[in-house]
């Protein structure tokens, strides 16, 4: 009989319709709780997370990143094993977690917020999500313009977005400025990473400010035109592409540069400092930072994070992991890096770095500049 | 809703630039893109699927099965794998440079044809899933009758079995176009302007969500003219299938040269979707795995498995809720209703994330005050669970749609006529013959959240991570050989539902009914 047969499958799919709602509204019940058993129970880290969630609430913090995940993991943890504070942290784009922030409200359960790039701390301060800092600590190790000025986020280490080069195939004699990147003997010899990625936006952000926007977007024109490939979708990819010989010259930021250096000793690439000269403005830099929320619940322990994020011990691994600069020109510089020579920075306040970031978006699309 | 609102609000310049500067590209980018996918992919899946259903030739078993493996592959690993392949530093580049092979004739992986490519290999298993039940349950009936009116078996083919397989076709064409227009994390790879990176722009990097949400609103329009042409496809035509349908299973046998034709075009798309870019990933992640094979990877890949199950129920239950709701009231406000249901597909998950965020922030803030404890749905998975829904109703209640498709008037007529109605009719009827589709609905879903990422980037509880989230991890700071690794568990994961959704179509229900 064809119905018997059929009772194999109707044990299997033996909810009807009224019965799909409940099951569907239980399930959801159970979720919700589930959802924070699974979370603790699953991360390593976290053993001692259901504890310290249930007590006292200064004895976890919750960190927005788009820092990525290890490069944040050693810092915490170590943080963890001096304080036994615990850190949970949700990475992903920064853009993405701002609008998540703004969204979640005053029901936020982060504290912190963590970032790669000046121009998002200063668009999340703009926005009103951050609170005053208010450390002595804070404002005595970390120089006043890698900060913002009113003392809604600091910096936490340095990075800079310089120049890179073939060392097969380039005088460094015949480099100079950013500008000069666009002039007619660098044809078909360029590479630049997409322009999407913020930090090609905060160069040129740098650059509007410096130079002005008519005269930066002649700047990125020429660039343009001198493009020997397709902008690339990472920084690895410019300097790939330079040592196949596609181009020779690119723009990196120096971590890129000093991860590549640590895969391959032997790298035929070097980097180079432009605009050294006077009144050329200096090396862009760039930092991640991190800013108290508004809305924390925790805020003394996030209080206590940020002071400890700025001492030597924290430096060391958060900058050295990923070899960066420490924010403070006190704390020692890993090896690597300081064999890549001193330079002389920009000095243009990062605070308002974000307000030239949509100018500088828009100006790549007038131009071409994918 | 949120989309709709939008449109009175203040832009600051932001849409003007983008009106002028971004949109006239980005949107023939998408277009053309979206056009060049469903053809490709459509011809692809519609001809695998003729080749392994109805013809006769050496390996049609193995192909049969192996060429369903590509649904387990994301999009943005395919994508970075063929990358790595093609680019001009790239394995192949280098392969031929070693051997003084000429290597210039290689494809550009980032020309429009790759592109294309790329996503047509990883799309067409859609098509040929659906053309695949349709092709079955039609049988050789479509061509005997082609013959029997004097028609040559090609022309049977385009005449007969193609126009009646149409609505599975147009199902699986629709999902693919879905798909391609939402995507982002595979033309972010190639650096190709489409309408979801423009919205990208628009949000986060000049500010505006005014801008992006209108342009999320075309890209929504564009979606609905497509869903309306897909319909259209269909008109009014009934096609319920009689009981004997598949009873004759005889293969049409091929000549010599159509059967090696049809082996190389199986295998070369076995190759180029299959082989060739695993065995990129496989390249890459063999040197990391000590590095890369640690306790944390194996909490990656239960917590994958785990958000992959849980989805696959709620998704495929409100699929089959939906399904009989709207084959019991045929009024326009339900079909509306269920059509604006399933557009949740086509938007960019970060999109569909944020604009649950909102209506979630307001009802916490109101459980809160009613003294519940705060944070109870924010970071917990019924957020996630809602936001999947949204996302993915349409994947599974397209298999759905068409297998209701086939349940006739005369079924319903004969059980109630055997006393069997209302709830326990749709419980010991309709439910069974919805077997394969159901078991169809969780199979995509279940590898469509195994491989989803900006909604799980932005919904998951702290600490929770996936396999896509740890490949975005890596490749956002270009780390592609150590995403290799993560990217290959996807796909290993994605290899016993797939195995379970090609058990399940082997055999179809009409035969089953005949023992």
């Amino acid at each position: 009989m064809m119905l018997s047969t059929r009772r194999r499958h109707s044990h299997l799919l033996s909810a009807n319709c009224s019965h799909h709602w409940l099951a569907v509204l239980l399930v959801a019940l159970c979720l919700s709780a589930c959802g924070k058993g699974v979370s603790e129970a699953d991360s390593p880290a976290k053993a001692t997370a259901q504890e310290a969630l249930h007590s006292e609430p200064s004895g976890s913090l919750i960190v927005y990143s788009s820092r990525n995940e290890q490069l944040i993991q050693p810092v915490f943890e170590r943080y963890r094993e001096i304080t036994g504070v615990t850190i949970e942290y949700a990475t992903d784009k920064a853009g993405v977690l701002i609008e998540r922030l703004k969204a979640e409200g005053e029901n936020t359960r982060a504290d912190l917020l963590l970032t790669v790039d000046a121009g998002t701390l200063g668009f999340a301060a703009s926005e009103g999500l951050f609170q005053r800092i208010n450390s002595p600590v804070v404002n005595e190790v970390v120089p006043a313009h890698l900060r913002d000025t009113d003392d809604l986020w600091t910096g936490l280490s340095l990075r800079a977005r310089t120049i890179v080069y073939s060392k097969e195939r380039v005088d460094p004699a015949q480099l100079s400025t950013y500008a000069a990147l666009g002039d007619p003997s660098w044809q078909g010899r360029l590479c630049l990473r997409t322009s999407k990625k913020v930090y090609n936006q905060s160069l040129v952000a740098m650059l509007i400010s410096e130079f002005g926007e008519q005269e930066t977007e002649q700047i990125v024109q020429s660039w343009v035109a001198n493009l020997a490939i397709a902008p690339t979708s990472n920084d690895t990819q410019v300097m790939q592409a330079i040592i196949n010989g596609q181009c020779d010259v690119g723009l990196v930021n120096t971590y890129y540069f000093g991860r590549m250096q640590v895969k391959q000793p032997d790298l035929p690439l070097a980097l180079y400092w432009p605009n050294q000269g006077e009144a050329e403005g200096g090396v862009h830099i760039n930092l991640s930072g991190i800013g108290l929320l508004k809305h924390s619940k925790n805020v003394a322990a996030a209080k206590a994070l940020v002071d400890w994020l700025v001492s030597d011990e924290a430096q060391a691994i958060f900058a050295g992991v990923n070899q960066e600069y420490p924010i403070s020109s006190s704390t020692t510089v890993d090896p690597t890096v300081v064999a890549w020579g001193g330079f002389k920075a920009s000095e243009q306040p990062l605070s308002d770095a974000y307000k030239l970031q949509p100018t500088a978006v828009m100006l790549f699309d007038r131009v071409g500049y994918r | 809703m949120s989309i709709v609102s939008s449109y009175g609000t203040d832009d600051q310049g932001a849409l003007a630039h983008i009106i002028r500067y971004v949109l006239p590209n980005s949107l023939l980018n998408s277009l053309a893109l979206t056009a060049g996918v469903c053809l490709l992919a459509g011809a692809i899946g519609v001809t695998l699927a003729w080749l392994t259903v109805s013809c006769e030739f050496p390996l049609r078993r193995f192909f049969a099965w192996v060429l369903f493996l590509p649904l387990a592959v994301p999009g943005y690993v395919m994508a970075f794998a063929f990358v790595g392949l093609f680019e001009y530093g790239g394995s192949l580049h280098s392969m031929l440079r070693h051997y003084r092979a000429d290597s210039g004739w290689l494809l550009n992986v980032y020309s429009y044809g790759a592109i294309v490519l790329v996503l047509s290999l990883v799309l067409y298993p859609y098509v040929y899933l659906l053309a695949r039940n349709a092709f079955q349950t039609l049988g050789q009936r479509s061509i005997e009758v082609g013959q029997s009116l004097g028609l040559s078996v090609r022309q049977s083919f385009f005449k007969v079995a193609l126009p009646m397989a149409r609505p599975w076709i147009a199902g699986g064409i629709l999902l693919v176009a879905m798909e391609t227009l939402a995507d982002f994390g595979t033309v972010a790879v190639f650096n190709y302007d489409t309408l979801t990176t423009a919205i990208y722009q628009a949000w986060f990097s000049l500010f505006s969500l005014s801008a992006a949400l209108k342009i999320a609103g075309i890209l929504l329009l564009l979606v609905v003219v497509v869903t309306v042409l897909e319909r259209h496809s269909r008109r009014q035509r009934q096609y319920a299938e009689g009981r004997n349908a598949a009873r004759n299973t005889k293969r049409l046998q091929l000549g010599f040269g159509a059967q090696t034709a049809a082996l190389l075009f199986c295998s070369s798309i076995f190759m180029l979707a299959f082989v060739l870019p695993l065995g990129q990933l496989l390249y890459w992640a063999l040197p990391n795995l000590s590095q890369e094979l640690t306790v944390r990877f194996w909490s990656y890949v239960s917590g994958t498995v785990l958000l992959a199950t849980l989805a696959m129920f709620v998704v495929v239950s409100m699929a089959v809720a939906l399904a009989f709701i709207a084959r019991q009231k045929k009024g326009l406000v339900v079909t509306s209703a269920v059509r604006l249901a399933t557009l949740g597909y086509a938007l960019p998950g970060t999109v569909l994330a944020i604009g649950i965020f909102v209506p979630i922030g307001y009802v916490d803030h109101w459980l809160q005050s009613k003294g519940l404890s705060s944070g109870l749905l924010q970071g917990s998975l019924l957020v996630m669970m809602m936001a999947y829904s949204v996302r993915f109703l349409a994947v599974a209640y397209t298999p759905l749609e068409n297998n209701l498709l086939r349940v006739t008037p005369s079924i319903d007529l004969a059980s109630q006529s055997l006393g069997v109605a209302g709830m326990a009719m749709l419980r010991r009827v309709h439910l069974p013959l919805l077997g394969p589709g159901i078991v169809t609905a969780m199979v995509l879903v279940f590898v469509d959240v195994m491989k989803e990422l900006p909604i799980t980037l932005m919904t998951r509880p702290f600490g929770f991570n996936t396999l896509a989230v740890r490949v975005f991890e890596l490749t956002s700071e270009g780390m592609w050989e150590r995403a290799a690794l993560p990217a290959l568990a996807i796909v290993v994961v994605g290899f016993l539902p797939v195995y379970l959704l090609i058990r399940s179509t082997e055999v179809s229900p009409s035969v089953r009914a005949s023992k």
